[in-house]
Formats: structure tokens, C-alpha cells, sequence
């Protein structure tokens, strides 16, 4: 168990310093007429190109990242290099399988992980569910390209409970 | 979203007011649980990315797309979506969408090397118009083109064949989908005389084994991948085998993976043949009722320029002519494919083939074959897929449950739109061809247009198109709903001169900012996915559609709405000869618009039947239900002729629908007695895409790449695409989450090939072709593990463009550019 709690004290450290990120972050500029407009591309014109940044390394925060929406499978918020899934192992289970939850502290996978394709919930996760990876993926330290607007359920609503009060008061 | 902050402060009140027992204002409760707020409007629509065509429910709150989640009532995918599937609610929302026409202006006027500058969607329009009637007067119409898509809606498709084929009287229309599919087309054309596979994805659970020929389903096509897994763990005695020129994800699930050596899938194929036939495995029956044998010509080209050396020394270049063979010359003409010989060519050990051939040979195993880019991005592709039909013919194993040889389509709607409508240049809907003079007079007819509309000749395909823009032949082109800049081979020799040349004008219609927009002379900003109603056709043939949910960003506008509304720009007298508009006299002063769009059938239905509480930007803007006319008027072409469609308004209702649809049921199976009414009764089976109802065996060769790996030039190149961007990565880099996840395309490399080259993980490198270069970083432990002597690089990042790198070589038959083969060194930067 020193294990988990060394992974949980790196991850609080991590928090803070992903706290302080957020304040530094300032809005991504529209790019002006003069320049090349293709965002993706770092300004290069297009016979040139920017010089490769180094291959970022994966996050092992162990931190839980908030979902987008209830649905949305959530992220892997730890490095899985060499976890092997094929026909004869499944690694990610061996932490997040029900049975395991209670040793690894890990989250246990969904309800709907358990259902065949008739809705039909099974004893053990459904084989269509067998590769973790094609919903869930870790993620690499880099810094996105271009802002993503997509606002939140939650901030929607609260939007409109606040005017909802204002209106009552 | 909630912060730290507002986190603790909340927190806070809400257990202050539990001690104290009182009831806090909503605002303050930490939890909104009141149904008028909490709410959301859900929706169906088929996903936007791959042809798998998952359905997709789209929740709606306050005109913003919050939700996103598989729909658990679509027989495609029950519930599940692949990590794209699952971030679909993000990618409308990249802070950079385009909301302005922008025009390349120097001093207040256009300017071929002027600076991207806002203008009005209407001055936008003038100067669009403007050079499109300068470049009719003075080139005609062969000067005229357009880049569509397999990812436009079937009625976006529609309305651009109508518009460039009848409208504008060009042939140059031609979809992103020529990279993907047209060699399956050419395939199904060749094999059975019609498009689309047989069976449909049922077929992976009747299935005891399940062949993937050049297919990484496992990130391609995530979602089929779950049914295969499913199948395969699910049943123990089913087998999965793999083949590929590297190692990939899909090999997870292998009994039998295997690496061959680049184009030798081809002498694989024939090796199982000629095994079916040596072991007596032949379902002679079938073959003598259904089949007949023919042997195609050989040395056919690669698709070249037709002054490069390898087309001039082609002695029957770009044929694709065969002549009638007998089974016993088809038997010796296969027989030099032995195990020995295809082992030692291909590089895959004798046991792997046999127990390969055997899935093929047994008649008790019912086994599927699937494909895609490794069959169809290749110069020999069209045979590659009457290759494998062959062996499924052989056996009989075809068109019924489990027995299925599938081609998988890469776009949402390459088979709806790109295929069906006929959004190429040599085609109109439901099969049919411009050079045939009585599928003309058919199309001429539907669209009450004179007869000689439609001009005979084929016009230029995707690869031609490039080459016609960089010799200064294709002077107005217009791209929409695809990023060619960075999808095309060979880029610095073609598509990119092709772009700049001053003496062309190129207008790019795109959500973002993308390579190809950076290229263009005018960029259109463009409404997507449910920002519009639409309809798409998956890889099962099952025809989807889905209601406009939320608006576009003000001044975005759908593909279909800029087609049909440039269309009022032009008189008849502006775009057709004198000569035809005398055969037609009633044309006389009207608009285009009038004549393709207003002509009764496309305006039939009034806004009435669209719902107030429903958008349609589109219709509402025209003033009658154009999406349901279009498709109705479209429909016309295919009913009763084995491509028959549902009346528009199911497919608002049904979770698609697999064509034929026939007396309100869909089609399974074709060609089989009892799932396709089409078949001719007592015949069992029946290939009536041909005239005597028999499918083609044919005999074709092992025939070498057009560039291989020499002593400068030491490595294969293959690129493809990876499970988490979507082809070009134009929507898929701009979502966070997905983005961080695989941030760059890196070049996956052997550790020994690396090593030789001394070079590690990470370092800084240039693939270097004979035509261009480009710059990445070395990956030698990622989740694609090629042999040595080949490395994969994937073409989705903008910021390192390997088709700078690539070869535009095609299929000749299908001028299909091969993306998987070409020459390239890699050296250290």
C-alpha cells in the first residue's frame, strides 16, 4: 500500500502546479490576415515547416480528470506503457476489474462495461468492451494547438438558475 | 464547468445551511436538480467520421451540443463509440472556426499572392461567379472543376453532380473517396457488374473466421472491431487472422498474424486459390452454375504521368481488358503460386499460409474477409479485390451468413454520397456512367434537362485533377468538405504547384482553417455535421439521416446551401450553347437555380413538413424542403433497379435502412435467393449485376510496386491514419482531449533500423524521397511495430505533412493513389 499513497502524494504536488498553469493561461490570439492562417500549423508556410517539439511525455498524475459529460468515457490519468491487452492478458484489468478495486484503490469499471449488445448484463465485462483502448487514453503533456469553446452542461445551467434568482429577487 | 474556488465556496453554504436546517437558493445548492433546467433535447445522427456509420445521440442544451453518447437502439453499434465517437460534441467548437469569407486581396482587390482578407458572403459570390464565367469563356467547360467528398451529405453530393455534370456541363468532379474507395468500386464493377459489398455486418456474428487483409481495424473501424472481438472471445472456436506490412493493433487479437512484404499480398491471394484447388476444396457446383473464368491483360502502368519512364515502358497501360478463360486454364494458371514460392516472395513463414488458406479451403468454416487501405491505396487494387473475391467465389462462400468478403469504406458516406449518388468523374447515381449514352438519356430525363446535357467524355479524377492544375488546364476549382492539400501524394511536385499557379482560382469551403484553405484564393466558412440535416450511407449499405440540431456560427454555411445558392449566379445563357437551349426553349432566361433546383421536383415539398420547433437553415432560406426533395428526386434513380431507397421521411424514423429496400423491407444479403428479391426465383443465386447473372473468377498476376526500396532510397514508406484524429485531424486536433493523446504523426521505426542509422527514440529526423522531405521525430516502441526496412508514418498532423514525401503512382484501373509503397531514406537532422 506505500505504494498508493506515494502515487497520491505526487499527485497533490501535481495539482497545485496544474492550479498555478491555469492562472498563467492566457486566450489563444486569432491570427492575423498577414500571417498564414492554417492554425495547426505554427505559422510555417506551407513548403516549410515548424521544427518538431520533443515527444512529450505521458501524464502519471494519478489525478481524475472531470468528465465533459456524464457519458464521455473518462481519460487515463497514469502512463500505460507495456500494459499489454491481447487475446491472452488484459493489464487494465488487473487494477479495475471489480474484483481487484478494493486492493488497487482504482476505479472500477462502469455498469454498461457489463452488458452484451442486447443489454444483457453478464458476469464477467462484455468481450465488445475487451480493448480498453479504443475509448480510453492516456494523455500526453502537451499544450493543445487551438482553444476548444465547448462549454459545460453544468455551467449552462447554473447560468440559468443564476438568472432564475435574480429574477425571483 | 466548476472551479476550486466556486468548489469550496459551495461547499461551504450549502453545509452551513444543513447545520442550521434551512433551505439554500438554487444558485447556491450543489446540486440543480429541477427537470426544466436540467433537460437536455436528444437527438439521432449517424457519427461524422468513419463508414462504420455508428448512430449517435446528440444531446442539446440551450443551442449548444453538450452530450454525446453511442445510441443503444442502432443495430451498428448498440450503445458503443470509439474515443472520436465519444468527443463528437467537441469538435464543432474550435475556437478558430471560420464565420467570414476571407479573399487573398492586395490593394482593396483580389490577389493571387494578396492576404487572406474578410469579405461579405455576397462579395464573395461576385468574384466566385465572376471567375467562373471568365474561365467558361475563355477555356469552356473542361477548365471548370470541383473536389467533393464521401463525408458531404447524400444531398450535398447530390446537388454538386447536378450542378458541375448538368449545370455547368463538366465532367471534373471527382470525391476525396478516389483515395479511398475507388478501387473497391472498381472491384465490385469488374467482379459482379454492380457496387457495394453483398453482405453487411451481420455477417461478423454468423462468422468462424475472420481474415483482415490490409485493414487496422482496431483504430480504423473501432467499433467493428468490438463485434469481431466480441465474436472472436466470445466463441471460442473462431479465428482472427491478420496480415499487414507491419505490425499493428489489430494483431492484439491474432491466432495467425502475419507480415508481408510490401505488394505480395497480391501472390497470397493466389497462393490460397491455387491451395483450394490442389486440396479439391473447389464447391464445383457453385462455380459451374455462378461463375465464369476470365484472364486480364497484364503490365498495366502505375498510373503515372504518361511520360514517366515506368508508363512508357507499360506495354498495355491503364487497360483493363480480359478475355473468357476455362477452369482448368485458371487451375494452371495459379498453380505457380505454391507455398514455397509465396513464401520466399512474400516473407511469411509456409505454416502461416496454410493454416491461412484452410479458413478459405474448409467448407465447414464460414469465414468473412475485410479490407481497406492496404488492398485499396494500391496500384494493383482493383485486383487485389477480384483476387479475393475469387477465392470467396471458388468456395461458394459468399452472400450468406458469415460468409462475406467485406470492403469496409473509410468516410462516413463514401458509399451514400461518393459511390451511390456518383459523385466521380465517370459516374451519375445508382451505377450508372457518363459514356453510356443511355444512362445520359436517363439522368437527362429525371432532370428534365435536354438531351446532350451531360457531357460523354469522363472528366478528371482526384490524382488528374492536380496534374491539371499545375499545367494551368483547370482554371476554377472549388473544394469542399475535404483537405487535399495535405491528403495528396506527392505534394511539392503536384498539388501544391497545382494551387499557386497563377492562372488558376481555388475556393476551399471548410469549418477551419485548414493546409488546403492556406492554399486556396478564397475560403468559404462552412456549417458541419448537425449544424445542417443531412443523410449518409455507411459500409452495410445503410442509408442514415438526421435533423439539423443547433445552429451554425453566424456566418457559417452549410455545403449544401453555398452549391445551391451559387448556382442563382449564373443565366442558362451563361453556361450552356445556344444549340441546347433551342432544344429546350422554356430555359430561355432563367437562372440555374431554376432550372436544376426549381424544376418541380427539388422544390415538390413545402416548409409545412418540417416541424416549427425544428431548424433547417437551408430550407427555411429557399423556401421549400430542399433536403426532401433532393433525396426524393435522387431516389428515383435506383428504385426498381436493385438500389432502390425508403421514402425519405422513415429515414428521419429508423436507425438506417440497408438498400435495396424493397416493399418497406431492407436487404440483408444479395444475390441469394430468399434475402434479395432481386434474385431470379429457383436460380439459388443470382450476380444479376451481370447479364448472364455469373460473378467473374478472373486470373491476374503478381506484379511489382511502382517504387521500391534501393541502395539510396533503403526503406519502404507506408503512411495510414491512427484510431484517435480523423484523416486530415482538421476536427479531431482541436479537441483537447484527443489532441493529447496522440499530439504528432511520428515516424514508427524497427529499434535495429533505428539503431543502424544511429539514431533513438526520439531524435530528430527527415524522411527524404525523391520528390520532397519532411521532418519528425523517431519512435521505435509505439503501438506500430514495423519489420525492418519499413517505417509507417501517419498523415493526420498539419504541422508535418508527409505527402510531401509520397508518391502520386495509382491504380491504373482505378486511379487510386497507392499511399502504402514508396521509396525513402531517413536521415538524422
Amino acid at each position: 500500500m506505500t505504494f498508493l499513497i506515494k502515487r497520491k502524494m505526487k499527485s497533490l504536488n501535481t495539482s497545485m502546479a496544474l492550479i498555478l498553469a491555469l492562472f498563467c493561461f492566457s486566450a489563444h490570439a486569432n491570427a492575423a490576415t498577414n500571417e498564414p492562417v492554417a492554425t495547426l500549423r505554427g505559422k510555417a508556410e506551407i513548403p516549410d515547416q515548424s521544427k518538431p517539439k520533443r515527444i512529450p511525455k505521458m501524464l502519471n498524475t494519478d489525478i481524475k480528470q472531470a468528465r465533459n459529460y456524464p457519458m464521455q468515457p473518462p481519460v487515463i490519468p497514469h502512463t500505460t506503457r507495456n500494459y499489454e491487452v491481447n487475446l491472452n492478458n488484459n493489464k487494465c484489468m488487473s487494477c479495475h476489474s471489480r474484483q481487484h478495486t478494493q486492493a488497487s484503490q482504482a476505479p472500477m469499471v462502469s455498469v454498461t462495461h457489463f452488458m452484451d449488445r442486447d443489454g444483457n448484463f453478464l458476469a464477467e465485462i462484455s468481450p465488445r468492451r475487451y480493448f480498453c483502448n479504443q475509448c480510453h487514453v492516456p494523455q500526453l503533456d502537451a499544450k493543445p494547438l487551438v482553444e476548444n469553446t465547448f462549454i459545460d452542461m453544468h455551467s449552462l445551467m447554473k447560468q440559468k438558475t443564476s438568472n432564475n434568482d435574480s429574477t425571483k429577487h | 464547468m466548476i472551479n476550486r474556488r466556486e468548489f469550496i465556496k459551495a461547499n461551504a453554504v450549502a453545509a452551513a445551511a444543513a447545520v442550521a436546517g434551512v433551505s439554500v437558493p438554487v444558485a447556491a445548492s450543489n446540486l440543480i436538480t429541477s427537470s426544466d433546467i436540467t433537460k437536455l433535447k436528444w437527438d439521432k445522427a449517424p457519427c461524422r467520421f468513419c463508414g462504420t456509420g455508428c448512430s449517435v445521440n446528440v444531446g442539446v442544451m440551450d443551442g449548444k451540443i453538450v452530450a454525446t453518447h453511442g445510441d443503444i437502439k442502432s443495430p451498428v453499434n448498440k450503445g458503443l463509440n470509439c474515443v472520436k465517437g465519444y468527443f463528437l460534441s467537441k469538435i464543432l467548437y474550435g475556437k478558430d472556426r471560420l464565420t467570414t469569407p476571407l479573399l487573398r486581396m492586395k490593394n482593396g482587390k483580389y490577389h493571387k499572392e494578396g492576404e487572406f482578407t474578410p469579405i461579405s458572403w455576397d462579395s464573395a459570390f461576385d468574384i466566385m461567379a465572376q471567375k467562373a464565367k471568365e474561365t467558361l469563356k475563355a477555356s469552356g467547360p473542361t477548365a471548370l472543376g470541383m473536389f467533393g467528398s464521401g463525408q458531404w451529405t447524400i444531398h450535398e453530393g447530390y446537388a454538386a453532380v447536378k450542378l458541375m455534370k448538368a449545370g455547368f456541363r463538366t465532367n471534373n468532379i471527382d470525391p476525396n473517396a478516389r483515395h479511398c474507395m475507388a478501387s473497391a468500386v472498381g472491384g465490385f464493377m469488374r467482379t459482379f457488374g454492380i457496387d457495394e459489398p453483398m453482405g453487411c455486418y451481420d455477417d461478423m456474428e454468423a462468422a468462424d473466421a475472420m481474415v483482415l487483409w490490409g485493414s487496422n481495424m482496431a483504430e480504423m473501424h473501432p467499433i467493428l472491431w468490438t463485434r469481431i472481438t466480441d465474436r472472436k472471445l466470445s466463441a471460442p472456436h473462431v479465428k482472427v487472422a491478420v496480415l499487414s506490412t507491419f505490425e499493428h493493433r489489430s494483431f492484439d487479437l491474432a491466432d495467425n498474424g502475419m507480415i508481408f512484404t510490401p505488394q505480395t499480398d497480391l501472390a497470397i491471394l493466389n497462393f490460397i486459390a491455387n491451395y483450394i484447388i490442389q486440396t479439391d476444396s473447389v464447391n464445383h457446383d457453385f462455380v459451374n452454375k455462378h461463375t465464369n473464368f476470365r484472364r486480364g491483360v497484364t503490365d498495366i502502368g502505375y498510373g503515372l504521368r504518361p511520360e514517366h519512364p515506368l508508363e512508357q515502358k507499360a506495354k498495355n497501360a491503364g487497360s483493363g481488358d480480359s478475355s473468357p478463360i476455362n477452369f482448368e486454364e485458371y487451375a494452371e494458371f495459379v498453380s505457380t503460386y505454391t507455398v514455397e514460392s509465396v513464401s520466399k516472395l512474400s516473407g511469411v513463414p509456409q505454416d502461416n499460409l496454410i493454416a491461412l488458406a484452410k479458413l478459405y479451403a474448409d467448407p465447414k468454416i464460414k469465414v468473412c474477409s475485410f479490407w481497406t487501405m492496404g488492398f485499396n491505396q494500391h496500384t494493383r487494387g482493383v485486383w487485389a479485390n477480384n483476387l479475393v473475391y475469387n477465392i470467396h467465389l471458388l468456395t461458394g462462400k459468399i452472400s450468406t451468413p458469415g460468409n462475406s468478403p467485406f470492403s469496409l469504406t473509410g468516410q462516413p458516406s463514401a458509399c451514400g454520397t461518393a459511390r451511390e449518388v456518383g459523385t466521380f468523374s465517370h459516374r451519375l447515381p445508382a451505377d450508372m456512367v457518363v459514356k453510356n449514352p443511355k444512362h445520359r438519356k436517363i439522368a437527362e430525363k429525371i432532370w428534365k434537362l435536354p438531351e446532350g446535357t451531360i457531357p460523354a467524355k469522363p472528366g478528371y479524377h482526384a490524382v488528374l485533377q492536380n496534374r491539371m492544375l499545375k499545367d494551368g488546364k483547370l482554371n476554377f476549382y472549388w473544394v469542399q468538405c475535404n483537405n487535399n492539400m495535405q491528403a495528396a501524394a506527392n505534394m511539392m511536385e503536384e498539388t501544391y504547384p497545382g494551387y499557386r499557379n497563377p492562372a488558376n482560382f481555388i475556393v476551399v469551403s471548410d469549418p477551419y482553417p485548414t493546409v488546403t484553405a492556406q492554399a486556396g484564393d478564397l475560403i468559404l466558412p462552412t456549417a458541419m455535421w448537425v449544424e445542417k440535416e443531412g443523410a449518409y450511407g455507411n459500409a452495410e449499405r445503410r442509408t442514415q439521416a438526421w435533423y439539423q440540431m443547433v445552429s451554425a456560427p453566424e456566418g457559417a454555411k452549410s455545403d449544401l446551401w453555398q452549391l445551391v445558392e451559387f448556382s442563382k449566379r449564373f443565366t442558362i445563357e451563361e453556361v450552356w450553347p445556344e444549340e441546347l437551349i433551342a432544344k429546350q426553349p422554356e430555359v430561355r432566361g432563367k437562372t440555374l437555380f431554376d432550372v436544376l433546383f426549381r424544376n418541380g421536383h427539388v422544390d415538390e415539398f413545402s416548409l409545412d413538413e418540417i416541424p416549427d420547433d425544428r431548424l433547417n437553415d437551408e430550407a427555411r432560406d429557399f423556401g421549400f424542403y430542399i433536403q426532401k426533395g433532393l433525396f426524393e428526386e435522387y431516389a428515383t434513380f435506383g428504385r426498381g433497379k436493385a438500389h432502390d431507397l425508403a421514402p425519405y421521411d422513415r429515414y428521419h424514423q429508423e436507425r438506417g435502412l440497408r438498400w435495396p429496400v424493397v416493399k418497406g423491407k431492407e436487404t440483408l444479403w444479395r444475390y441469394k435467393e430468399g434475402s434479395d428479391p432481386y434474385v431470379k426465383p429457383g436460380s439459388d443465386f443470382d450476380f444479376y449485376g451481370k447479364p448472364d447473372g455469373r460473378a467473374i473468377i478472373f486470373a491476374l498476376p503478381y506484379e511489382p510496386a511502382a517504387e521500391s526500396p534501393d541502395v539510396e532510397y533503403d526503406l519502404w514508406l507506408s503512411t495510414g491514419r491512427v484510431l484517435e484524429h480523423w484523416h486530415s485531424g482538421s476536427m479531431t486536433q482541436r479537441v483537447p482531449e484527443l489532441y493529447k493523446a496522440m499530439p504528432d504523426a511520428l515516424v514508427y521505426m524497427h529499434p535495429d533500423d533505428a539503431k543502424a542509422r544511429g539514431m533513438r527514440r526520439g531524435d530528430l529526423v527527415n524522411l527524404i524521397s525523391r520528390r520532397g522531405e519532411v521532418q519528425t521525430r523517431v519512435e521505435t516502441r509505439g503501438r506500430n511495430k514495423p519489420p525492418r526496412g519499413l517505417v509507417f508514418m501517419p498523415w493526420f498532423d498539419a504541422s508535418r505533412l508527409v505527402n510531401k514525401v509520397t508518391l502520386d503512382a495509382t491504380d491504373p484501373l482505378s486511379k487510386q493513389t497507392d499511399f502504402k509503397k514508396c521509396a525513402i531514406k531517413v536521415v538524422k537532422a
